[in-house]
């Protein structure tokens, strides 16, 4: 009885810290920014390919891809902040969604008429497969790994934006533009940096995720809903709201589909709108 | 500019303007020009339809909604299942599906109307979600993935039948677009349109002036969502039958794609993306879908950052400005 039950727990937690190290980023670019990102999962798709490509047409290891993943996902969302994005960070909404869209598309079109609609195949190396018994409980050694990622990442993120001086920085441009800039603190640069950052989380989420979800061109928009129902429901701006919202629906989504398997992928739908009815701001959001 | 009393405004507002009735009397060309589109003219007045739905909420009022096939979808059903179980005659149908998707919009208002910003656009985007995997599962009701097969109409008024080329299609639903566009031009033009322009420009101001946001919201998402649910039951008598795609998110982008290309918050403005998007979509996907989109996105980027009050709007600044040289 108790086995099963913490084998889904883990189950549903490292499905969760997935769905973290996807959504991440856009708790940086949605949540600190203000900026309605919906092209959020074009950027881990990018990362994505940039490890399949790496991999398996360079034969590059699987770690080694992994910085690769991020810079080009940072860089390439620096050039659309400078180009496009940037002239939008006052407008409403709507505009911003509209323009991310406009970006997925052009995204799904691109990644189809590169790579074709096919699954891409994914090689993990030999000491991230299979997976150990302990205590009668079965852990898969890549679940772990991402668990560990998503910690890792966490701690960092939240010791570098809360505690330094360029996370100061940035906490103070989101908060008052004009004020920030009287102070002397280069708004645009920050604003640059944060985009850059959380768009490489992005590519680093896409890079690891891809082992379990499978990557094809309509990744940007399949997972797209996943991240925002993370950030939304977690809370704008707030990273450990992120965390525990993932956490929460990954949990609900893997116990949902093994023990109530007809409600299937509803549950978590009605977890986020019963969340969102309760907090409209979000577990821990503070607008 | 501002006239000084109200109802003198909105009464230079209703009249009509020669451009207008040029533009319905060209919605009668392709029973004389493009006989073999008759098909296509039909969908394009039914995305039309559909694409007002949306205005009157998200143009007018200023509530983004990204789940707005949700309404659909639900038209849809309703007049595929009524017709499905022995009842094919087209206008109850009609009534059946505005009636259905109304009341949902109805519930559904009473959510919407607490909400703004970006958890509006999760939770109409949630419902969205939440109906489509509930039609997908319920398939004893609406067929599943494989649709909903066995829809019959009979003919309209006893005595037009549907055809292959789409005759009675296009009348039909241009008659029903001609129609609910008459109403919605005059809901606009009252002192309630006026009201819901307020919301949209001031959410906080209007109810310190003393006007009710949250029942207009209310009033105008549920005829909203009726108007959505009249555009799906036209599509699919005009088909015959009903897929899972009506529910899609797919089908709500598209259709604020639409809206936002021709310019929201103008009443052709749905209308008019929905000639372009679709003849566009019916010429150029020819080669492949996939690279459609890619087009599309492009138009997205190019109207948000150059055109922000759509096609319509640039036409009006256009005129404008080209009428102040000439004076």
């Amino acid at each position: 009885m108790i086995g099963p039950l913490v084998g889904v727990l883990f189950d549903g937690f490292a499905y969760g810290m997935l769905l973290f190290l996807l959504s991440v980023g856009l708790s940086v670019t949605l949540g600190m920014m203000n900026f309605v990102n919906l092209a959020h999962c074009s950027f881990a798709m990018l990362g994505g390919y940039v490890t399949v490509t790496l991999m398996n047409g360079l034969g590059w290891p699987f770690f080694a891809t992994l910085p690769l993943a991020f810079l080009a996902a940072a860089v390439v969302s620096v050039v659309l902040e400078r180009v496009l994005y940037r002239r939008l960070y006052r407008a409403t909404d709507l505009d911003q969604c509209l323009l991310t869209i406009g970006i997925v598309f052009v995204s799904v079109a691109a990644a189809a008429y590169i790579y074709g609609t096919i699954q891409q195949p994914v090689r993990l190396p030999a000491y991230l497969h299979g997976s150990f018994v302990l205590m009668g409980i079965n852990f898969a050694v890549y679940r772990l790994f991402l668990v560990g990622m998503a910690l890792v990442i966490t701690l960092i993120l939240v010791a570098s934006l809360e505690y330094t001086r360029f996370g100061a920085q940035v906490r103070a441009a989101v908060d008052n533009q004009r004020m920030a800039r009287g102070l002397g603190i280069n708004v645009d640069g920050a604003f640059a940096v944060t985009f850059a950052l959380g768009s490489g989380l992005a590519g680093l989420g896409g890079a690891l995720s891809i082992a379990i979800v499978g990557l094809d061109p309509s990744f940007a928009f399949t997972y797209l809903i996943y991240v925002l129902i993370v950030v939304s429901t977690g809370g704008l701006g707030s990273i450990g709201g992120s965390f525990a919202a993932a956490a929460l629906l990954g949990i609900s989504d893997v116990a949902g589909k093994y023990y109530v398997p007809q409600l299937g992928s509803f549950l978590i739908y009605l977890v986020m709108l019963g969340m969102l009815m309760w907090r409209p701001a979000g577990l821990f959001g503070k607008r | 500019m501002t006239p000084a009393e109200p109802h003198l405004y909105l009464q230079a507002q209703i009249r009509w303007h020669r451009l207008e009735i040029a533009f319905w009397v060209a919605t009668l060309l392709p029973f004389l020009l493009f006989k073999s589109y008759l098909v296509l003219a039909s969908q394009i007045a039914i995305t039309g339809l559909f694409a007002l739905s949306l205005d009157l909420i998200l143009g007018y009022a200023g509530i983004v909604s990204l789940g707005h096939a949700a309404f659909f979808g639900l038209g849809s059903y309703a007049a595929g299942i009524v017709s499905k179980h022995g009842w094919g005659e087209p206008l109850t149908g009609l009534v059946i599906a505005a009636a259905v998707a109304g009341l949902v919009g109805y519930a559904a208002s009473f959510v919407i109307a607490r909400f703004r910003h970006l958890a509006l656009i999760m939770i109409t985007l949630g419902m969205g979600l939440l109906l489509h995997e509930a039609a997908n599962s319920a398939s004893w009701l609406t067929g599943g993935a494989d649709g909903l097969q066995g829809v019959r109409m009979w003919p309209l008024f006893g005595y037009f039948k549907f055809d292959l080329y789409g005759v009675t299609a296009y009348t039909y639903s241009l008659a029903v677009l001609f129609l609910i566009f008459l109403a919605a031009r005059r809901l606009i033009h009252s002192p309630f349109g006026l009201s819901l322009r307020g919301i949209r420009e001031n959410p906080v101001r209007m109810p310190a002036i003393g006007a009710p946001s949250r029942a207009h919201i209310r009033k105008v998402y549920t005829i909203s969502a009726a108007i959505a649910g009249v555009a799906g039951a036209l599509l699919a008598q005009t088909t015959q039958t009903v897929s899972l795609e009506v529910l899609s998110f797919q089908r709500s982008a598209d259709v604020l794609v639409i809206l936002i290309l021709g310019g929201a918050g103008r009443l052709y403005g749905g209308i008019l993306g929905a000639v372009i998007y679709m003849v566009a979509r019916d010429q150029l996907s020819g080669f492949n879908p996939q690279y459609w989109y890619f087009w599309i996105g492009i138009m997205l980027i190019v109207v948000v950052m150059f055109l922000p009050n759509g096609i319509l709007g640039g036409l009006a600044r256009f005129g404008a400005s080209s009428r102040a040289k000439a004076a």
